[in-house]
């Protein structure tokens, strides 16, 4: 809940629009309840982004849970293996710019999502 | 659980009024689905009105929560409106790809209510004694 607010925070402070805040908060909402569900838990790291004149805000999320097999499958909608309705992934990925998924090395996943102004 | 996390069930004549202004952390919307059911139940209620204008986003276990309390409710034989989204909340929705089955929604309460089933004759006492009373 609190990441959710100061989330929230840094996409106003990144100067992007309210859809697209709220378009942002709402994928780290998602991503944060996979993180849960499906890792067990991790770590959820924010903050702005500079590059050049262009500004941005970004969400990490890292797991020590059982990994992705099939990165693929995972971002179609409708694919579940917990007791959401599928949309994590596939849908939180269409309410960012950039949308990132790797293996973690030490075990466990990590997604990264980011929104430029 | 406390009761600063349930969320308040207004009655309003034979509909209850829900009025969602926090974001709500996941216990809080299980607390409400029960907390409903119960009020639906004790009153008799023909409508809910769910307002989520103070809802500043919607991801799929918010969007769940309120098609399963529709749900509810109608098994109850109550129906259920969700009025005042905000137009950036019904943006990300349809992009997130949340199609809230089940939930009717209007823009405001006043459409909202005119939704509903109006209260009903066999609700009014008076009627019950005119027709016990009988030829």
């Amino acid at each position: 809940m609190r990441a959710r607010h100061r989330v929230r925070e840094l996409a106003q402070q990144a100067g992007l629009r309210l859809v697209d805040q709220t378009k942002f908060v709402t994928a780290v909402s998602e991503l944060a309840r996979n993180t849960i569900i499906h890792g067990g838990g991790g770590r959820l790291r924010a903050g702005l982004l500079l590059d050049g004149a262009r500004q941005g805000v970004y969400a990490t999320f890292e797991d020590d849970g059982p990994g992705i097999p099939d990165v693929q499958m995972a971002l179609t909608d409708g694919f579940s293996t917990g007791t959401g309705l599928g949309l994590g992934f596939g849908g939180a990925r269409r309410l960012v710019n950039d949308f990132d998924v790797r293996d973690n090395p030490t075990g466990g996943t990590i997604v990264r999502v980011a929104t430029w102004r | 659980m406390d009761r600063v996390n349930r969320i308040p069930i207004l009655k309003l004549g034979h509909l209850l009024l829900v009025s969602i202004q926090v974001d709500m952390h996941d216990r809080m919307a299980l607390a409400l689905q029960e907390d409903l059911a119960e009020r639906i139940a004790e009153t008799g209620a023909r409508g809910v009105l769910i307002d989520i204008s103070g809802l500043e986003f919607i991801d799929s276990f918010i969007g769940r929560m309120l098609s399963d309390i529709a749900g509810i409710a109608r098994v109850l034989d109550a129906d259920t409106v969700v009025v005042g989204m905000r137009p950036v909340v019904a943006i990300t929705l349809v992009d997130l790809g949340l199609t809230l089955p089940g939930v009717r929604t209007a823009l405001t309460v006043e459409r909202g209510m005119a939704m509903l089933p109006a209260p009903t004759v066999d609700e009014d006492p008076g009627d019950e004694e005119a027709e016990t009373a009988g030829p």
